[in-house]
């Protein structure tokens, strides 16, 4: 889909946080000088093109008391699609990415307490029959992601 | 984690609840209350405290940057020595064009990166220059560095808890 003005407004708008009461869409259009039904419209357009990968609360794991860390793995090539389906399968994993190195399969491990990051480690190498890498963050520098549209 | 705050079990429906993500409708919180059997005030009070505790970073679109046409995705990683990595670390944050940078531990001798600094652009060109400003900027605090581009996602959907 092709973005006009509005909905890069709104989008950039819309990664900062919606207010939290019972017409969060009305207040944003207020602010922005758009009626509710006319962000509602947009913003399901976007979803629906896949624009928007997600809509809704952003959890902090670690301060649920969660565990959370990046992991790495060497897949060879032939190995790939499998592999794949066999990490992705696991409801702990929130993020995958393919990267072009050795390590060539990047994911976060995301999980309700913090002993359990290494149990789920050990149960993606049982699956998938190959190492896995972690690199859980040691400390944090700045954290400020937001892409303007 | 002892010192987590407390969630008690009407956060945890509404986090299962709301974990794909909220309905795009006029009244999402009630559309939330509805599924979890609480008045929809409760639902947004709820919310409201997540997030003054932090469990909840914020209600928020999340999107896909790859439509953005943000479509070079490179993850630098850099050889500090621990002595000066804070240092380092905060310059790389400083640049506006780096999202996220994280100190992590080294795997020695294959991976011998200490800090990650994750750098989105429109183009491959693009991240370059951009990592050879950063090299500039880092100098002799960094023996040596490299850039992992992403070639595809494969899975986003965020944190999620079992019911």
């Amino acid at each position: 889909m092709e973005l006009d003005a509005t909905d890069r407004a709104l989008l950039n708008r819309l990664q900062d946080g919606i207010p939290l009461t019972d017409r969060p869409f009305a207040a944003v259009g207020a602010e922005l000088g758009l009626s509710e039904d006319e962000v509602l419209v947009r913003v399901a357009a976007m979803k629906d093109a896949g624009v928007l990968s997600r809509f809704g609360p952003m959890f902090h794991a670690e301060r649920m008391g969660g565990g959370l860390t990046l992991a790495a793995m060497a897949v060879p090539a032939a190995d790939y699609e499998r592999v794949t389906e066999q990490v992705n399968a696991f409801p702990e994993v929130a993020h995958n990415y393919a990267r072009e190195h050795a390590l060539n399969m990047w994911f976060v491990v995301a999980t309700e307490t913090p002993e359990r990051v290494a149990e789920v480690c050990a149960a993606i190498e049982e699956r998938t029959g190959l190492p896995v890498y972690p690199f859980p963050k040691l400390a944090e520098y700045y954290l400020n992601l937001r892409f303007k549209a | 984690m002892t010192d987590a705050p407390q969630l008690d079990e009407t956060d945890r429906r509404i986090m299962l609840a709301t974990q794909e993500g909220l309905p795009i409708v006029a009244r999402p919180f009630a559309a939330v209350a509805e599924r979890v059997g609480i008045p929809e005030a409760e639902v947004i009070d709820r919310f409201r405290r997540m997030q003054e505790m932090g469990i909840v970073r914020r209600v928020a679109a999340v999107p896909n940057h790859y439509k953005l046409g943000y479509t070079a995705n490179g993850m630098t990683v850099w050889e500090v020595p621990l002595d000066v990595i804070d240092e380092a670390g905060q310059r790389l944050a400083a640049l506006e064009y780096v999202s996220h940078c994280y100190r992590r531990p080294a795997k020695p001798p294959e991976w011998p990166y200490t800090l990650f600094a994750m750098v989105h652009a429109t183009d491959r060109t693009q991240v370059e220059a951009r990592v050879t400003e950063m090299a500039a900027l880092l100098g002799d605090l960094a023996r040596g560095h490299t850039v992992l581009y992403s070639t595809k996602i494969l899975k986003k959907t965020g944190l999620r808890i079992q019911g």
